[in-house]
C-alpha cells in the first residue's frame, strides 16, 4: 500500500468515526426523548425543511422559529409520527409569495401528524394539503393571502382529504378563492374554536361523515358554512354533520371563486348551506347579518351520470339558533336559486329556505317520516320552502311560508370523538 | 498503534476495497439500507459519464413517455441472476425483490451547439420493503452524480427539437415527489415499464431487437404474454383516440387513477378508464380552484379552448399546471394532440 492510498483511508476512517458520533447521539437522542431539529430561516430554507422533513424519524419535532422563511418550491411531509412546530402564527411565516414549483404550500401524507403555531402565506395553490392520512392535527394554524379576496388567490387553506380523526382547533383562514376550511371525503372531524374570514367559503365539510363544528366564526365570507355532498367521487353520501354554537355573521364579501368551482354558484351573503348530505343537525348558532339568506337547504342542481349519488339533503334538523337581519341586498347573480326565492318572497327574503326537491316519487306520496325536515325552537325565524308542483302548475300555492309545518321533535346526533391525543 | 485502532483501520480498509469492487451482482438491493451517497458507487455502468452499463444491465425503452421539459431519458434495468418477471394484462411488470430501474435524465442535445448534460439519475429499487426511490443529481464536472434528499433545482439550458436553445429551471423531484406518482393505494410502484408500453425494437450491445422478445430470451418473461399494444402518441399515423388515450395514461394516469394520489377529484385519465364523466367529458372540477381558469368542464368535446383539461396542460404557474410536479415547460406536441382530440370528440 502506498502513502496515498493510506492517507485517503485515514481520512475516511475519520469521516466513518465522525459519522459514527452523530449516528450514535441521535440514537441516544430519539431514545431519551423526540429529537427536537430547530431551523432557522435561511437563504436554504426550503432545502433546510425539506430535507428536515425526509430525514424525519418517528416522534420528531421539526421547529420553525420565528421569522419569515421564503420558498420559492411546495413542501412535503411524508413521516408518519412527526409534529411541525412554529412560534406561533404571527411569528413563523412561511411565505410562498415567490413559489416557483408545486401545487401546495406544504402537502402531509404521513399518519399522526401535528402542525401547529405557524402560518402559511400566499401558496399558488392550496395552502396546506392533507391526503389520506389517519389522525392529523392542525393547532392555531393561520392561512392567508395577505392581498385580499382575488380570483388569483390558492383554492384552499386548510384542506384535509380522503383523511380520518381530523381535528382544526384554533386556526385561522383567510382569502382562499374556494374554502379557507375544507374538510373533503374525510372521516371523524373536529373544526372548533377557529375563524374563517374573507374566503368565498368560510368552513366547508363535504362528502364526509361524522363532523362536528363548534365554536367557530365565519365571518366576511361569500358564504360561511357549507355541508356539501357531490357526485363522482370515490366517497359519497355525506352524512351526521353537527354545525353548534357557531357565529355566522356578516358573509357579505363578492363571490370570487373562479368560474367552473362549485362554490362560484354560492350568492354573496349566505350563512349556512346544506346541500344533499343527510343527518345534518345545525343548532344553538348565531346566524345573521347575511345579505342573501341566512340558511338555505337545497339539492345538487347539475347533470350527472353518476347513478350512486343520491341529489336531495334529507334528515335535517334545525334548532335553537339566533338568527339576526337577513336578505335585505340579496345576490341574485349567482345560481338560478336566489333570484326564485326573491321573486317567491316579493323581495322578503327568509331566515331558512328549502329548494323543496325531491325524488318524484316522494313528492307526490311524501317523504319518509324520518327522512323530513325538522325545524324548530328559533325564535322568531321566518321560513320559505317550495313546493314544486305548486311553483310549476297554475292556481296552486307555490311555496310554505308557515314555519310551524316543519315543527317536530328533535333527535339529536351524536357527539364526534376520537382520541385526540395521538 | 494500538490494537483497536488497528482494527478500525483494517475494517475501514475491507470498506473501501468492497466499495472499489463495484460488482453490481454483489449488491445486497433486497435487505437495502445504506443508501450510497454516489451513484458510482452501484456499478450499474462500465462508463458512467457515458452511461454505458455494466453487463447484467439493461437498457429499455418506452413506446410512449412522460413529458419531462424534453430531457433524453435513458433507462436501464437489473434483473437479479435467474429471476423471473412476472406479467399481468393491463399491469406494470412485476420484477422480483432486488431488482433495479435506472433512469438518467440528460440533455443530449445532438442536434445543437451545446454539450450533452446529464441532470439526475432515478432509481427505484425493489427491496424486501418495497420499491424504493433515490435520486441523483450529477456535478457539474459530470463525473458522477450525488445524492439529493430534497431534490435540486439546476438552471440550464438546452437545444430543443427546433434548434433553439431555451433556458430551464429544471426541478430535480425530492423524495416524497417521486411517491406522489409512484403511489398506488400507499404503495410505491414502477409506472412505465408496462407490456402495452414496450412492443418496440431497442439497441443492445448484440444489436437491435424487440425488447419484449429480448426479455423472453434473457428468460425473464414468457414469449407469448397475448399482450396488447398502445400507440406511440408522437406517431402521426396511428388512431387519434388510441394516441390521446396513451397520452393521457402515461402523462396523467398514474395520478388519475382510482388509488392515485389524484383519486379526489373523480377525474381518471389511465387507459383502460372507460366512463365519459370520469375521464373528464362535461365533468365540474372538484377542487380546482382558479386553476378552472374560469371554466365549467374537464373537456368539453368540439371545444378543446373551453376544456380544463388543456388550459391547465398549457399553464406555466405552479398553482394551475398539470402535471403539478416534474415539468417547467410545456409540452407542445401533447397540447397539439389533445386539442386535436377534444375537437374531434
Amino acid at each position: 500500500m502506498n502513502l496515498k492510498n493510506l492517507s485517503k483511508n485515514l481520512v475516511k476512517f475519520l469521516k466513518l468515526s465522525n459519522q459514527f458520533l452523530i449516528v450514535a447521539s441521535l440514537f441516544l437522542s430519539v431514545s431519551i426523548f423526540p429529537a427536537v431539529q430547530v431551523i432557522k430561516p435561511s437563504e436554504n430554507s426550503y432545502q433546510d425543511i425539506q430535507e428536515a422533513l425526509i430525514l424525519a424519524e418517528p416522534g420528531d419535532i421539526i421547529r420553525l422559529s420565528a421569522g419569515v422563511f421564503s420558498l420559492e418550491d411546495s413542501l412535503s411531509l411524508d413521516v408518519a409520527g412527526v409534529q411541525i412546530e412554529g412560534e406561533g402564527m404571527s411569528q413563523t411565516i412561511l411565505d410562498f409569495s415567490n413559489q416557483l414549483s408545486g401545487a401546495q404550500g406544504l402537502s402531509v401524507t404521513s399518519n399522526n401528524v401535528t402542525l401547529q403555531d405557524f402560518a402559511i402565506q400566499n401558496a399558488k395553490g392550496d395552502a396546506i394539503k392533507v391526503k389520506g392520512v389517519t389522525n392529523i392535527k392542525f393547532l392555531r394554524v393561520k392561512t392567508e393571502w395577505t392581498n385580499g379576496p382575488s380570483s388569483d388567490n390558492g383554492a384552499y387553506g386548510l384542506y384535509p382529504v380522503e383523511s380520518k380523526n381530523v381535528l382544526i382547533d384554533g386556526c385561522v383562514a383567510i382569502g382562499a378563492s374556494d374554502a379557507g376550511i375544507y374538510v373533503g371525503q374525510s372521516q371523524n372531524i373536529i373544526v372548533r374554536n377557529s375563524r374563517a374570514e374573507f374566503n368565498v367559503a368560510g368552513i366547508e365539510i363535504e362528502n364526509s361523515y361524522f363532523a362536528d363544528v363548534y365554536n367557530n366564526v365565519a365571518t366576511n365570507n361569500t358564504g360561511g358554512i357549507l355541508v356539501f355532498d357531490l357526485p363522482g367521487l370515490p366517497q359519497q353520501g355525506g352524512h351526521h354533520v353537527r354545525v353548534f354554537n357557531n357565529r355566522s355573521v356578516g358573509n357579505n364579501t363578492d363571490n370570487f371563486a373562479p368560474e367552473g368551482n362549485i362554490v362560484g354558484e354560492v350568492p354573496r351573503g349566505t350563512g349556512i348551506i346544506i346541500q344533499a348530505n343527510s343527518d345534518v343537525e345545525i343548532f344553538d348558532n348565531e346566524i345573521g347579518d347575511n345579505d342573501t339568506v341566512n340558511i338555505a337547504v337545497v339539492t345538487y342542481g347539475n347533470d350527472t351520470d353518476d347513478q350512486a349519488y343520491y341529489p336531495h339533503p334529507k334528515s335535517v334538523q334545525i334548532h335553537g339558533n339566533k338568527f339576526g337581519p337577513t336578505g335585505y341586498n340579496p345576490d341574485t347573480s349567482k345560481g338560478e336559486l336566489a333570484q326564485i326565492l326573491f321573486d317567491l318572497s316579493g323581495g322578503n327574503m327568509p331566515d331558512i329556505f328549502w329548494d323543496g326537491l325531491l325524488p318524484f316519487s316522494q313528492l307526490v306520496f311524501g317523504q319518509p317520516e324520518n327522512e323530513k325536515m325538522i325545524i324548530t325552537n328559533n325564535g322568531d325565524a321566518t321560513m320559505l320552502a317550495i313546493k314544486p308542483f305548486g311553483y310549476m302548475l297554475p292556481f296552486l300555492e307555490p311555496a310554505i311560508l308557515d314555519i310551524t309545518k316543519f315543527d317536530g321533535e328533535i333527535t339529536p346526533l351524536e357527539k364526534v370523538e376520537f382520541d385526540e391525543t395521538f | 498503534m494500538k490494537l483497536s485502532k488497528k482494527i478500525s483501520l483494517l475494517i475501514t480498509l475491507l470498506i473501501c476495497f468492497e466499495s472499489q469492487s463495484q460488482n453490481i451482482n454483489d449488491y445486497d438491493f433486497e435487505n437495502f439500507s445504506n443508501t450510497p451517497k454516489f451513484l458510482s458507487e452501484y456499478g450499474f455502468f462500465k462508463d458512467l459519464k457515458n452511461q454505458i452499463p455494466a453487463d447484467d444491465v439493461y437498457p429499455y425503452s418506452l413506446k410512449s413517455a412522460l413529458f419531462s421539459d424534453e430531457t433524453d431519458k435513458l433507462r436501464f434495468v437489473f434483473v437479479p441472476k435467474g429471476k423471473k418477471v412476472g406479467y399481468v394484462k393491463n399491469k406494470v411488470f412485476v420484477f422480483p425483490i432486488g431488482s433495479v430501474l435506472i433512469k438518467t435524465f440528460a440533455y443530449l442535445n445532438n442536434n445543437g451547439p451545446l454539450e450533452a448534460e446529464l441532470l439526475e439519475t432515478r432509481l427505484l429499487i425493489n427491496t424486501n420493503n418495497g420499491w424504493k426511490a433515490i435520486s441523483y443529481v450529477w456535478s457539474e464536472d459530470q463525473t458522477d452524480a450525488k445524492r439529493a434528499i430534497a431534490g435540486a433545482t439546476i438552471p440550464t439550458k438546452f437545444v430543443n427539437s427546433s434548434g433553439e436553445i431555451i433556458n430551464i429551471r429544471y426541478r430535480a423531484p425530492n423524495q416524497n415527489q417521486c411517491k406522489e406518482c409512484h403511489q398506488l393505494k400507499k404503495v410505491m410502484t414502477p409506472i412505465g415499464p408496462k407490456a402495452r408500453n414496450m412492443d418496440k425494437l431497442v439497441q443492445y450491445k448484440t444489436g437491435e431487437m424487440n425488447q419484449l422478445v429480448y426479455w423472453a430470451a434473457l428468460g425473464w418473461i414468457n414469449e407469448n404474454l397475448g399482450s396488447s399494444s398502445i400507440s406511440n402518441y408522437a406517431d402521426l399515423n396511428a388512431v387519434l383516440e388510441d394516441r390521446a388515450r396513451a397520452y393521457l395514461d402515461i402523462n396523467c394516469g398514474h395520478c388519475h387513477i382510482p388509488g392515485g394520489s389524484a383519486d379526489t377529484t373523480g377525474l381518471y385519465l389511465n387507459y383502460t378508464e372507460q366512463g365519459k364523466e370520469r375521464i373528464g367529458i362535461y365533468k365540474k372540477p372538484v377542487a380546482a380552484g382558479r386553476a378552472s381558469g374560469n371554466l365549467k368542464y374537464s373537456i368539453v368535446p368540439g371545444h378543446p379552448n373551453d376544456s380544463i383539461l388543456l388550459y391547465r396542460m398549457k399553464s406555466l404557474d405552479p398553482g394551475i399546471m398539470m402535471p403539478e410536479s416534474g415539468r417547467a415547460l410545456s409540452d407542445e406536441i401533447g397540447i397539439k394532440l389533445i386539442s386535436d382530440w377534444i375537437d374531434k370528440l
